[in-house]
């Protein structure tokens, strides 16, 4: 198994090469740079030009490459223009709210979607399963920005339920318990917008794997002992099929962080989403390049957690 | 795909169905396909020739602020926005812009996904792992934030521009999946006693294989035209999308972004938003239908 697991890892160094290379190209491409916002009839173009040299905007493009990924691994991602601040204590600040409102993203799904799945597999073609099986079907087609629009009209504005907008009200002292409650007060509008949508996957999986169990010889085999079909469920198919939902985790980080982009616009939650359109808005381009290299790692390290989680739980799959 | 039968008197029951015979048992079992069906159709026909012939862009377009936030009425079906422009007017040119970009990225990234996807099965080897590296690499990181990077890169763009745009990070999804299915099919007999014939490699891929693989291919496309639309109407949503002189459908639900619209001017966005979900709706029905046509297993007639 360790060699599976190495050999995963080792081909996620090329695709961090190749991440790097064109986020840096693309940077590259963007209009203008630091100091053409600057720049006013007053301004002496020798004085611009001088600061271009200084922060080494004329080098060959190979040489800022290196310097570039350099700084990145030491974490150093430069200064946000608009800001006046370092990029990483920017998102390291937006990132907190971000993983919050993931985390609890992740907890809503896998609580809709487990129990439903389960439902949907063990009593298949009943009332109970074609219904689950519409939802999730409808949740499959629904886009995420018209789901999150109609849940903040619906839910936000309609019948007040929830907060629509920022992520903690203000007057409330960070720490006390009233703080922590309003922040996950702002978070459930958000995340249960992405949980629904996240749901259909799970469900899917789930309710397709306990229906072929039921037809294998293990079961079978509990079943002549004179096990009760109850307990059959409980101690041998749900832990046979629970275990490959564990490999979907990887995947869900991959689809929140392409989510949280439009659900954070939505609900004005300032988290790394909302910075990366603002940054964009802004032509903020030391605070875009960090944040696609961050995502796109980010994307890259869940797919390489969801190969390793199914190479422990499934042996056959197993990297050449 | 042997349908045996005992009746003696009826020889056509004893031939297979083909494929657009088993296509349309699928959709007369299925009511909700057949209507969403007929639904996509008649809506697409209407959009298409409102748009074209009978609605001015320019007109539409036109500032009139005497019909500022005017509620849906006589004058305007549906209202009008803050600009006094009718909603019903800018969401037909918005629907054609919008099903334009979906019908374009859908047919780009269906020629190129399945011939690199058939190729890459066919053959197979080191070319093919090459290729399904860049297309793991492609399919994990986040697109959306990377064409929202190209748009904003990119000086003037205009509506070709963006679909090829969406085109360059949705192919290889399909290419993948094409080339699993002919991975499989390559390893089938009729293949092998074509090749064993001399059969040149492309006249199988392209004249054997392909045919083969035609419903799963169709099934994708119709799920893939509903995801394009689905990343149109997102970029436009977020303003990355069409020129915010040009109406999508994601422009429109974008008026919902200011609060006060959300809130009291319902007929600005929500017609709009509640078209895509019908309509993403719609074509996933239609497209769970073949997928059920495709697969004898799942199918209800």
């Amino acid at each position: 198994m360790w060699k599976t697991v190495v050999r995963r890892v080792v081909i996620m160094i090329p695709q961090l090469f190749v991440l790097s290379l064109l986020v840096f190209i693309l940077a590259q491409f963007m209009p203008g740079d630091p100091y053409s916002g600057a720049i006013t009839p007053e301004t002496d173009p020798a004085r611009i030009e001088e600061l271009r040299e200084k922060a080494g905007l004329n080098d060959p493009w190979y040489e800022q490459y290196v310097r570039w990924v350099g700084n990145l691994v030491q974490g150093e991602l430069g200064k946000s223009y608009t800001f006046q601040r370092s990029v990483g204590d920017l998102i390291g600040e937006k990132a907190t709210n971000t993983l919050w409102l993931s985390l609890l993203s992740v907890i809503l799904l896998y609580s809709i979607a487990i129990p439903l799945g389960i439902l949907a597999g063990r009593y298949n073609n009943s009332k109970l399963d074609k219904s689950i099986v519409l939802y999730s079907f409808i949740s499959y087609a629904i886009p995420t920005f018209v789901l999150g629009l109609l849940f903040l009209y619906l839910f936000g504005y309609t019948l007040r339920w929830f907060p629509t907008v920022g992520s903690v009200s203000v007057g409330l002292d960070p720490g006390t318990l009233a703080w922590y409650w309003d922040k996950i007060y702002h978070l459930i509008l958000p995340a249960s917008t992405f949980a629904v949508l996240g749901t259909t996957g799970v469900i899917q999986y789930l309710r397709s794997e306990i229906i072929d169990a039921k037809s294998l010889d293990y079961v079978r085999t509990a079943r002549s002992k004179g096990i009760p079909m109850r307990k059959v469920y409980s101690k041998h198919i749900f832990r046979n099929s629970l275990l490959p939902i564990a490999a979907f985790l990887g995947f869900t980080i991959t689809g929140l962080l392409g989510g949280s982009i439009i659900i954070e616009t939505i609900f004005g939650y300032p988290g790394m989403g909302q910075l990366f359109i603002n940054a964009i808005l802004s032509r903020d381009y030391s605070v875009i390049t960090a944040l696609v290299m961050l995502y796109g790692f980010l994307a890259l390290l869940g797919s390489l957690l969801s190969d390793i989680i199914m190479s422990i739980v499934d042996p056959r799959i197993r990297i050449e | 795909m042997v349908s045996v039968s005992n009746d003696k008197n009826s020889n056509i029951a004893s031939s297979p169905p083909t494929g657009f015979q088993v296509i349309f048992r699928e959709f007369i079992k299925d009511k909700l396909a057949l209507v969403s069906l007929i639904g996509i159709i008649l809506v697409t026909a209407y959009v298409f020739i409102m748009a074209y012939l009978f609605i001015n862009v320019d007109e539409i377009m036109r500032v009139s602020l005497r019909d500022k936030y005017a509620a849906p009425g006589e004058k305007f079906l549906l209202g009008a926005d803050q600009g006094g422009r009718d909603i019903f007017g800018q969401l037909v040119i918005g629907a054609k812009n919008s099903l334009e970009i979906a019908i374009g990225v859908t047919i780009i990234t269906s020629i190129f996904g399945i011939i690199v996807g058939l190729i890459c099965g066919y053959f197979g080897g080191w070319i093919d792992n090459i290729i399904m590296r860049i297309i793991d690499f492609f399919i994990t990181i986040p697109s959306l934030m990377l064409i929202i990077v190209f748009v904003t890169i990119i000086p003037k763009y205009s509506q070709y521009d963006l679909v090829l745009i969406i085109s360059l990070f949705a192919w290889p999804g399909i290419a993948r999946l094409v080339r699993s299915k002919a991975l499989s099919e390559g390893k089938r007999d009729y293949v092998n006693a074509s090749k064993t014939l001399g059969t040149n490699d492309f006249i199988i891929i392209f004249r054997e294989i392909m045919p083969n693989l035609s419903s799963i291919l169709i099934v994708e496309t119709t799920l893939n035209f509903a995801g394009n639309i689905g990343i149109e109407t997102v970029l436009s949503y977020l303003g990355f999308g069409l020129p915010p002189s040009t109406p999508s459908l994601g422009t429109l639900v974008s008026y919902a972004n200011n609060p006060l619209i959300l809130q009291q001017y319902w007929w600005c966005w929500l017609p709009a938003a509640l078209f895509i979900l019908i309509m993403m709706l719609a074509i996933n029905f239609v497209g769970q239908a073949f997928r059920r046509a495709a697969d004898a297993r799942q199918r209800l007639g």
